[in-house]
């Protein structure tokens, strides 16, 4: 079984490779709903003027047809208004086939054309089905995550956040 | 083929809309919950998102509305779906054609999906039931009004347009004022408030424009009957209005219009003894100065615009959910 470092150890590795490239404007997009929580973490570390956005890939998931229709409610995406000519960092927790980063750079390119987008994750589990890579990642598994586990990212009501390991 | 809810498939899904009868408050719920979020689609650079691209959407629209048809191509396109229109009052039918030729020439066009409004009660029925048998429910449909029975999409837009305003449904008194007998919105308002667990349904007009069927319903249901239109409006959150269907009516339900706005159509004065905050809803096209009169129609409390706009959040919700998968 995997173990992973602590989630403040994890977060704080990320902010450390995050801070030399972030500017005063850089706008953190949390994927829901890990993701956001990450970005409000990072955040809070970086400093940063502009608060956190978040993005829902609803819309643009590839995974459709293997069930049938539009499965649950989405959440709402709330980007910053003026996405032309932003940098943006795209924040996840965990890093897998890349589908959802694909999705989520459809989504933002629906609200107009940034400057430039980079990918912060917590874990790269390994497993990618399509040729996307992080900018910066606290943690990469030394062999891939099998496909019946992942790692679910959690908040207690505390605020706490916490992984926990799953078997299909 | 005679299963108790065509609507619905084996695993309880939504793969036609037909009708809000016999759809659980589970599900009505869940389409609103969906809606949401299309609500912002609206709000983007690209007006657009992928969820249906690449389906081929047929308007079937056997009986002329611009408004619905207009809305059901919008949120057809928002959703990257092709959208054929097709005006059938002045094409194949006028040359004799039935109306389940009419659909085996367009499945064999590869249709997705009809989006069927007809004068004759029980038609996207008929067509859904035909598609079945024939093995063919890969094909969606969805009723976009049929004769006075039923039109879905409009019920479930003006829950949402309840639900935006007034969050909670189960303490709420609406009131349905005006034309009830011919109208096919009020029956799927009617079906939706009820199941939706509004506690009072209040049923306002002249005894020539109720259903008999409504008289029935009463001493079950949280339905109540008031031909005085100050009795029914009373105290109400939720007041919609209907509009008067002259095209539907035969003989002489009415003295006249003027004496009809006399007696309910909905002056300020009138919507005074309704709650302050109360809304005031119609599904269009109104008659102004017969059952509204344009102080409450262009007035604070009207929610009319907001409802067309809702529309089409709730109708792309509908279309992705029967047809988002390719099954």
């Amino acid at each position: 079984m995997h173990t992973l470092p602590s989630i403040t150890e994890l977060i704080d590795q990320l902010t450390a490779q995050i801070r030399p490239h972030v500017r005063p404007d850089t706008v953190l997009v949390g994927i829901h709903t890990g993701g956001v929580w990450v970005a409000e973490a990072l955040h809070a570390r970086l400093g940063l003027l502009t608060p956190p956005a978040s993005i829902d890939v609803s819309f643009h998931r590839d995974d459709h047809h293997l069930g049938s229709g539009l499965k649950a409610a989405g959440q709402v995406s709330h980007l910053p208004d003026d996405v032309a000519g932003a940098h943006l960092i795209l924040v996840d927790d965990v890093l897998y086939t890349g589908r959802t980063i694909r999705a989520a750079l459809n989504e933002i390119f629906d609200y107009g054309r940034p400057a430039r987008v980079d990918l912060a994750v917590l874990v790269d589990r390994g497993g990618r089905e399509l040729p996307i890579a992080a900018t910066w990642c606290a943690y990469t598994l030394q062999q891939p995550l099998p496909a019946s586990q992942s790692f679910n990212l959690q908040r207690d009501t505390n605020g706490e956040l916490n992984f926990s390991l799953s078997e299909k | 083929m005679t299963t108790a809810n065509p609507q619905l498939n084996d695993h309880g899904e939504l793969i036609h809309l037909l009708s809000l009868e016999g759809l659980s408050r589970e599900i009505i719920h869940d389409i609103l919950d969906r809606a949401a979020p299309f609500t912002a689609v609206a709000e983007r650079e690209v007006k657009k998102v992928p969820l249906l691209r690449g389906k081929s959407i047929f308007n079937l629209f056997f009986e002329n509305s611009t408004r619905t048809r207009t809305t059901f191509e919008i949120a057809a396109k928002r959703l990257s779906a092709d959208v054929i229109n097709l005006n059938i009052n002045t094409s194949s039918a006028a040359k004799g054609e039935t109306l389940l030729d009419t659909v085996d020439n367009l499945a064999a066009m590869q249709a997705d999906m009809f989006v069927v409004r007809h004068a004759s009660s029980g038609a996207p029925y008929l067509i859904a039931q035909h598609l079945a048998a024939t093995g063919r429910n890969h094909i969606h449909v969805v009723n976009a009004g049929d004769g006075s029975h039923s039109h879905p999409t409009q019920g479930l837009l003006d829950m949402y347009t309840i639900r935006h305003y007034k969050r909670d449904f189960t303490g709420l008194t609406v009131a349905l004022v005006g034309d009830i007998l011919h109208s096919r919105v009020a029956r799927s308002q009617l079906h939706a408030l009820v199941t939706l667990g509004v506690p009072e349904i209040r049923l306002v007009g002249p005894k020539t424009l109720l259903p008999a069927a409504a008289a029935r319903m009463i001493e079950k249901g949280p339905l109540r009957v008031c031909h005085d239109i100050n009795e029914g409006l009373k105290g109400a959150d939720v007041v919609m209005t209907l509009r008067l269907q002259n095209e539907r009516m035969q003989g002489a339900l009415l003295p006249s219009p003027q004496e009809y706005f006399k007696s309910y159509g909905l002056t300020p004065e009138k919507l005074a003894l309704a709650k302050p905050d109360a809304i005031v809803m119609h599904p269009g096209p109104m008659n102004r100065g017969i059952e509204i009169d344009s102080a409450v129609a262009d007035g604070k409390q009207a929610v009319i615009l907001p409802q067309v706009t809702f529309g089409i959040a709730v109708r792309m919700a509908v279309m992705s959910m029967l047809a988002g998968g390719s099954q």
